[in-house]
């Protein structure tokens, strides 16, 4: 089977480097899953749940919105922010959605709707993608790992 | 007597400035390693993000579609200036170059010239001079990171969009080795999207439309230079640090040196002396 280089880099460092089967990304127009041999591609990416497959596993990662460039025979997303789910503090998530949600509640003259709902939507998808680490128990091992 | 006392305190004085101004430069040193570390780490998105910008731009340009604010260039009736300083002085002339560089710029301009200063000797020094102060930002730390430098770049932005300012330019101080740092003023907006020729491009599907990811993009770009501004001015910052403290060891040393010196010489004449006062006073006896 093909595999597809995927390189996932932040304005602060390489978070992924590795080649894969395939990727599964939030696209501005909804889910957007790329094999190998994709025609080449740019696409916004939203906040939320990134899935790689490499071989039997699976990993996840939260992402913050983004950018998504397949080229032939690579795949690089320039993230905002990026963290494996094991990487996630569950509580300081809590705290955020709380926050946003709060924000949300009051909305006051001056509150900035979109930043508050991006927010949010950010903690969300971190609570999501760390909540399946959970039920997976683990997320196996991670070839790649880290810069 | 007075004057050997008066030496070896000034010894032990030099002794424990030497002392403290090695610590300093270890400390630089370190900092500084961490600093060029992140500078390398951001690179392999700074250089795809300016490549895809590129390839987008160009078709940017062959259809005329909406008007992206931050590729507009204007007649310039007033620019912004961010100027990149370190929070904290002795390292060597790393400060004053920059603030003389900016300096010049803005006397350059024929147009007024607000500043947005980055560290606290770049504010202090605009602030002396009168000049309009749009923003300022200090104690970012030796390691910020890409949220908090957020603010910096929602200014400019925010600036240039609602027309306040014409051009925005980024003054800091570029990282070229550890024994050479230079200022430089950069054209941060308008965008300039390095030219491309026709066959070097992709020819991507752009999902949602070319024009949306645009828009998307230019922003994460000026964010991104400005991020990357700053740990340049960090990189730089350090390592002046350090050698001008390397600097202040060595000459700290020599001073001892002779101080040392001076102090053995005296104390040898003392004892000269004190031993013809003995053998003077014996033979007065005899």
């Amino acid at each position: 089977m093909p595999k597809i280089k995927l390189d996932i880099v932040t304005a602060e460092q390489v978070v992924y480097s590795d080649e894969v089967d395939m990727v599964v990304a939030p696209g501005a127009e909804g889910q957007l899953g790329i094999l190998p041999r994709h025609a080449p591609l740019l696409t916004t990416l939203q906040p939320g749940e990134l899935r790689i497959k490499k071989g039997g596993e699976e990993t996840y990662m939260a992402i913050g919105g983004g950018f998504l460039e397949v080229l032939p025979n690579k795949i690089v997303i320039l993230a905002d922010t990026a963290e494996r789910a094991e990487e996630i503090d569950i509580t300081r998530a809590e705290a955020a959605k709380a926050r946003a949600e709060e924000r949300l509640k009051l909305s006051s003259a001056d509150l900035d709707l979109e930043r508050a709902t991006a927010a949010l939507r950010r903690s969300l998808v971190r609570l999501k993608v760390a909540q399946r680490r959970r039920r997976a128990g683990h997320g196996g091992p991670l070839a790649g790992a880290g810069p | 007597m007075a004057n050997i006392r008066i030496i070896k305190r000034r010894i032990r004085s030099v002794q424990n400035t030497a002392k403290i101004t090695k610590a300093m430069e270890m400390v630089a040193a370190s900092k500084m390693r961490r600093a060029q570390q992140r500078v390398l780490a951001g690179r392999p998105y700074s250089e795809k993000i300016q490549e895809v910008l590129a390839d987008l731009a160009a078709q940017y340009q062959e259809a005329e579609d909406e008007v992206q604010p931050l590729l507009q260039k204007r007649e310039a009736k007033r620019i912004e200036v961010i100027h990149i300083t370190p929070d904290r002085g002795l390292c060597g002339g790393l400060n004053s170059s920059m603030n003389r560089r900016t300096a010049a710029f803005i006397l350059e301009q024929g147009v007024p010239v607000s500043l947005v200063t980055v560290g606290r000797k770049g504010r202090d020094f605009v602030v002396r001079y009168g000049r309009d102060v749009r923003a300022v930002f200090t104690d970012l730390g030796d390691y910020p990171s890409l949220i908090d430098t957020l603010p910096i770049s929602r200014i400019v932005i925010d600036d240039y969009s609602s027309g306040f300012s014409d051009g925005v330019y980024l003054a800091y101080t570029q990282f070229i080795n550890t024994m050479v740092q230079r200022p430089v003023v950069r054209k941060l907006l308008p965008i300039e999207p390095a030219p491309m020729e026709r066959k070097q491009r992709v020819g991507y599907i752009y999902e949602p439309t070319s024009v949306a990811v645009l828009g998307n993009l230019l922003p994460r770009f000026v964010e991104m230079q400005v991020y990357h501004a700053l740990l340049e001015s960090i990189a730089s910052e350090q390592s002046a640090r350090m050698v001008a403290m390397r600097s202040a060891t060595d000459n700290a040393n020599e001073l001892i040196e002779d101080l040392t010196l001076t102090y053995n010489k005296a104390r040898q004449e003392m004892i000269t002396k004190e031993l013809l006062d003995i053998t003077g006073g014996a033979q007065a006896l005899d």
